[in-house]
């Protein structure tokens, strides 16, 4: 029953979704040059199925390299920033500003810096968009650690390190797992923005730029739910992982 | 004679932003080896700055912090501290947090050697059958009976608690209170409880001691000459209900009070 629930609801609803999309092009009489219907799409996955293997492969990769990234920097930049009141004040404003700055605006700055890089440049952006939450969820999860927490450990004089390893990090897992939600949509936000925007890209923004330059509007909705789909996959597992490591932090339902 | 805890004419000064806010002025405390201090004042006196000089998380400004014959300088391992929050690690077991401080004190221990010690003071506590539990799974006393069992499972020669039982309910407390007695019976350790509640201090204290409003200084110290098996009935009799109201004006004079209660 519960299991079915979880699986089934949600099927619904998609379906639900998509016969509303279909019925709404159907209604307004749109041919598939305005406006594509989930019923062109079929067609759209059989004629270029190993494109979108490919592609989507190239965007999996560069989107998990790059979250793999921010969360190694986020984490370091969280921890200086939970420990040191001095660098929390310093970086703060900096990591908001640069938080503010539309991603967009960088694409030619990294195009230019790294010219034809471009599953750097890729990677980059991902890195570059996601690691803001991580670090600041980690850096705000460390700082208001309860003193009575520390004190434990302190008072038998542990070191700062044991201290971080034994309470301060799995204290603060959920907060970041909560962030890596975050960071793991907008990391793929982050490679398809230049998948898109630069020239002979590759990934699926590649693929749907290729299907706008050529006016296949049934292969551009087609791409747009394959990154649906790959960005739910990412989700869950981040989900999965969650469970794993911080599954603790999760009331029983009662 | 020489006592296990002396604390002989601590000051003390938090730094503020209005300047320093003087928290303690003239402390003594003296703890025989193995007996049981409790220490009781108004709020905000300072009571929680004492636990963290005994245990040397912080160096008084002025005067001597004495365990075992010697200056406190710095964290120690002989030391086990409970505080008013029992602060378990909810990703642990009930088994696992109490084997905490083992970790840290004897790194070389046996795990099975560790599991042993601390299923033997779970069980002292009532606590057998919830080892494998994860504290969000206990009730608030029960977590307080598992802190206790960590504050005391690597066998410090001092325990120092604050408030341990302030968040409990009158009911749950007594049942603490009589727990943390047939501890004392089994463990020897030296005892510095942090209360609010005089009834706690005359049931658990070998001697009470009584600070003055901020900065506190010792004001007041109460023999409390009482068998070591008490029962909570004990509280009722005459001898106990009048150190009780001793105990009871000295707090007023603390706060600055007297005679407007009379």
């Amino acid at each position: 029953m519960d299991s079915l629930q979880t699986i089934a609801v949600p099927l619904a609803a998609i379906l639900a979704f998509l016969g509303l999309w279909e019925a709404i092009v159907w209604a307004n009489g749109w041919p598939n040059y305005v406006m594509a219907s989930p019923s062109d799409l079929p067609e759209a996955y059989a004629r270029f199925w190993n494109l979108f293997l490919i592609m989507g492969w190239q965007t999996l990769w560069r989107t998990v390299l790059g979250l793999a990234i921010a969360v190694v920097f986020g984490t370091l930049l969280g921890m200086i920033m939970g420990f040191s009141k001095l660098a929390r004040e310093a970086l703060y404003p900096l990591l908001l500003g640069f938080n503010a700055i539309p991603k967009a605006t960088l694409v030619p700055v990294l195009a230019l810096l790294f010219i034809g890089q471009h599953d750097f440049n890729t990677v980059l952006m991902a890195f570059l968009i996601s690691f803001f939450p991580i670090a600041v969820s980690v850096g705000i999860g460390l700082s208001t650690l309860e003193p009575e927490y520390r004190d434990i450990l302190r008072a038998l004089g542990a070191s700062r390190f044991t201290i971080f390893r034994k309470i301060a990090l799995p204290k603060t897992l959920p907060e970041f797992f909560g962030a890596l939600k975050v960071a793991v949509t907008l990391a793929f936000i982050g490679t398809n923005l230049v998948e898109i925007v630069s020239p002979h890209g590759r990934g699926l923004g590649a693929l749907f730029k290729s299907g706008e330059t050529n006016g296949d509007y049934p292969l551009m909705f087609a791409v747009l739910i394959a990154l649906a789909f790959l960005g739910i996959v990412l989700y869950y597992a981040v989900v999965a992982l969650e469970r794993i490591f911080a599954g603790w932090a999760e009331r029983p339902a009662s | 004679m020489t006592h296990f805890i002396d604390i002989k004419g601590v000051h003390h000064a938090y730094k503020t932003k209005h300047g320093p806010l003087p928290v303690l002025d003239g402390l003594d405390v003296a703890v025989p080896k193995g007996e049981f201090c409790a220490v009781v004042g108004p709020s905000g006196c300072g009571k929680s700055t004492l636990t963290k000089l005994i245990s040397g998380l912080m160096r008084p400004d002025r005067g001597a912090v004495i365990l075992d014959g010697q200056e406190v300088t710095s964290p120690r391992k002989t030391v086990g501290m409970a505080f008013q929050n029992p602060v378990m690690l909810e990703w642990r077991t009930i088994l696992q947090n109490v084997m905490l401080p083992l970790e840290i004190v004897a790194p070389g221990m046996k795990t099975a050697e560790a599991e042993a010690r601390a299923r033997h003071l779970l069980e002292m506590v009532g606590l057998k059958g919830f080892e494998h539990k994860k504290p969000s799974e206990l009730s608030g006393g029960m977590r307080q009976r598992a802190s206790l069992c960590r504050a005391i499972v690597h066998k410090p020669d001092v325990l120092i608690m604050d408030e341990p039982f302030g968040a409990l309910d009158n009911f749950t407390r007594e049942d603490l209170w009589q727990t943390m007695r047939d501890l004392r019976a089994a463990e020897p350790f030296t005892c510095v409880l942090i209360t609010h509640d005089l009834r706690e201090s005359v049931f658990l204290g070998d001697q009470v001691i009584v600070l003055s409003g901020r900065p506190a200084r010792t004001q007041f110290v109460l023999n409390v000459d009482l068998p070591a098996d008490r029962t909570i009935d004990i509280l009722y009799e005459p001898k106990a209900v009048d150190m009780l109201h001793l105990l009871r004006d000295q707090i007023r004079i603390a706060q600055g009070r007297d005679g407007e209660m009379h």
